[in-house]
């Protein structure tokens, strides 16, 4: 388990919300829709036990978005596969409108279900391909006996796809997946996926699998989707340059082998990060402007290489890479994750100095 | 038809000179598609190329077509890949004949190809890689084992990797950064002096894509080859290229120097690919969106294959097909050149406006 304790030495104005309880003062309007308590998942092998999710505490709210990044490894999808119920915590809970989603009902389920849904990554992959689109998009409609008879089940469908931008909607209703490019299919998954009016959206590197130039325009509509619906986001990418354009008015959580170890506001985290871990990503950007590109500081990593799982180094999972390591607790004793000035960090030298 | 700025023969100094190369698939009896048009370029000694562009632009066929390593249905009706082989004699790719087409590979120019994942024989270890493409290139005398592995365990230290922990393991025991690198270990082990990379990094995590890029870098100061690398990454592009092309659907339609195709973009394409990618560094900078595709490589648009996407296009584009005029001639193949109508219209391209 995580042990937080908050460093109040810092009077600065908290802009990261923390966990379930903390400091009454921040004023945090709205009540997170989807919160993650403690979540742990730890995978039992043959090999030994795998802590893919070693306690993360995460919080989403309409209309905002949570970033998760972090190296492919780190936990980012076991985290969302819990946030969505789709697997169990081994530790811990999710909570949605506070309510523990293990403790729900029949109903109440059903109910959490529609209200988060989740786009896959790969749009080849996550479209049924004999199903049209309206087959595909309206097929929780209607499960859900959210439309009446066929003709309301297209008409709802066909607004679906125009948010989208899947214009125009009559052309795409009756495509099969084949028929379409790789972005258009993305936009089938988030049509498929805001049809149950959503209150969260889990977007699992969902952007990652297109183009550049498509990439752009889902964020895009994805964003409107946030601003004008108020969706909440939690949204997992790789891609730092995606997190900061999607995520620039929310937060970063970055992930390092199960466990978070910079959380605060975005224009913060990718500006001026602060973990060892985040600085080194942010450095490793490379950046698409040749000059800047030369003269960028470059962290240098005394490992290149990952830990194993089932095999973590004592201490600070970092330490064997840590450009910063010191002598003292790096190698022996596991960093909180505390409230230093405007974020959340866990790093015994950085929260020190 | 030669849209370069040299003279119009084959550049002396060039280690590859393309000249106006079509790249094709067959597609049924009677039918094909092509996939590549009229692409002309010279590589020097040395020079890192990008070649830069969504994805069903081009590249890809391009690349595996200087080594003539296409599919079956592959086929390159015209045009010369001229390359001047290290004995100094100069052969032209396409038409080279079995044998010394096998010897031409590997020895002259390699290939690294995308996804390390799928390019290692999944139940051969590390070592017999290296040995089989070893005794595959050696000339009658049979090396003996044990010198090839000595000589392959330099060849990994190069790329920094632990020789001892990876020449004995099958490659799924390794990370997919060590199996790239192990890639580019075994791809230079001819010493060629062309490296082809596809998509060198895509799928690697973002601290193991600056690990390769930086070894990349040093390799290329130390052995001094020459690279060809196909990417969508643009960053990639600007850090390890010293010039870079852009294709859209099939052809080549700029080509210039990192920091001509960076800052002074001149074909509407390339600018807003550039555009399409924010940088992480400073402020928000509100990326543009691109809509659309390519367009299908069976119904071209008769003028500029870019008019239909293109912000710019005028009338004319939609009539007239620009060719690949050069806008600063250089020498050594680094002039900038665009393929577009309006490439030097003041109009779109105002003059000192940073990005």
């Amino acid at each position: 388990m995580i042990d937080r304790t908050f460093d109040t030495a810092h009077p600065e104005p908290v802009t990261v919300p923390g966990p379930q309880g903390d400091s009454p003062g921040h004023g945090e309007t709205t009540e997170p829709v989807l919160t993650l308590k403690g979540a742990q998942q730890i995978f039992r092998t043959p090999r030994g036990d795998v802590p893919a999710v070693a306690g993360v505490d995460l919080e989403v709210r309409a209309g905002q978005v949570l970033c998760l990044v972090g190296e492919s490894g780190c936990g980012k999808t076991t985290t969302a596969r819990m946030a969505a119920a789709l697997a169990d915590p081994t530790a811990g809970s999710v909570l949605f409108r506070g309510k523990d989603v293990a403790s729900m009902d029949r109903k109440e389920r059903a109910a959490f279900r529609r209200s988060v849904q989740y786009i896959h990554q790969d749009p080849y992959a996550s479209l049924n391909p004999v199903r049209t689109v309206y087959s595909t998009v309206s097929a929780g409609l209607r499960r859900h006996g959210m439309v009446k008879n066929h003709a309301e089940a297209r008409r709802v469908t066909a607004e679906l796809l125009e948010r989208v931008d899947l214009t125009p909607a009559e052309d795409h209703l009756d495509k099969y997946p084949h028929q379409m490019s790789g972005g258009q299919r993305q936009r089938v998954a988030v049509a498929r996926a805001l049809a149950m009016n959503p209150e969260v959206i889990i977007a699992d590197e969902s952007t990652s699998m297109l183009d550049v130039s498509i990439r752009v325009s889902l964020l895009n509509t994805l964003g409107r989707l946030r601003d004008e619906l108020g969706v909440g986001f939690l949204f997992i990418t790789h891609d730092l340059a995606v997190a900061k354009y999607f995520a620039w008015r929310g937060e970063i959580a970055v992930m390092y082998l199960g466990k978070v170890v910079e959380q605060g506001t975005t224009p913060r985290v990718v500006n001026d990060p602060r973990h060892p871990y985040t600085e080194a990503l942010v450095s490793a950007v490379s950046e698409p402007d040749p000059d800047l590109a030369h003269r960028k500081d470059r962290i240098r990593l005394r490992e290149a290489d990952i830990p194993d799982l089932t095999d973590l180094p004592p201490g600070c999972d970092f330490h064997p890479r840590c450009p910063l390591y010191a002598e003292g607790d790096c190698d022996s004793v596991r960093p909180p994750l505390v409230r230093s000035h405007d974020r959340l960090l866990a790093c015994h030298v950085v929260t020190r100095g | 038809m030669n849209d370069l700025p040299t003279d119009p023969g084959t550049d002396d100094g060039a280690l590859l000179s393309v000249r106006g190369v079509d790249v094709g698939y067959r597609t049924g009896r009677r039918t094909h598609v092509t996939a590549v048009h009229d692409v002309s370029f010279d590589l020097h000694p040395g020079q890192s190329m990008a070649l830069v562009g969504e994805s069903g632009c081009g590249k890809t066929t391009l690349g595996l077509g200087l080594l003539r390593l296409l599919p079956r249905t592959g086929v390159i009706p015209s045009g010369e890949i001229l390359f001047r082989r290290k004995d100094g004699t100069r052969v032209d790719v396409r038409t080279l004949q079995k044998e010394n087409l096998r010897r031409f590979r590997w020895s002259e120019a390699a290939m690294v190809f995308q996804g390390a994942m799928n390019a290692f024989n999944p139940v051969l270890r590390i070592e017999d890689h290296f040995v089989d493409t070893f005794r595959a290139h050696e000339n009658g005398r049979r090396r003996p084992r044990r010198e090839i592995l000595e000589q392959s365990a330099e060849l990994l230290e190069m790329v920094r990797l632990d020789p001892a922990r990876v020449l004995n393991a099958f490659p799924h025991e390794l990370s997919g950064g060590m199996r790239q690198r192990s890639l580019i270990a075994l791809a230079l082990a001819l010493r060629p002096q062309l490296l082809i990379l596809d998509e060198p990094t895509t799928a690697l995590d973002l601290l193991t894509q600056r690990s390769i890029v930086e070894r990349l870098a040093e390799l290329r100061e130390q052995l001094r080859f020459s690279m060809v690398f196909i990417t969508h990454d643009l960053g990639l592009a600007a850090e390890l290229a010293d010039r870079v092309g852009t294709m859209y659907a099939g052809r080549l339609i700029e080509t210039g120097t990192t920091r001509d195709i960076f800052h002074r973009s001149r074909h509407p394409y390339t600018s807003a690919l550039i555009d399409s990618v924010p940088p992480v560094a400073g402020d928000l900078h509100v990326p543009e969106s691109l809509p659309g595709g390519p367009p299908s490589l069976h119904a071209l648009p008769p003028g500029c294959s870019f008019a239909p996407r293109c912000a710019h296009a005028l009338t004319d584009c939609d009539l007239t097909r620009p060719t690949l005029d050069v806008l600063v001639p250089r020498g050594e193949g680094l002039s900038h050149a665009a393929a577009c109508l309006r490439s030097t219209d003041a109009e779109i391209h105002a003059e000192g406006v940073p990005r």
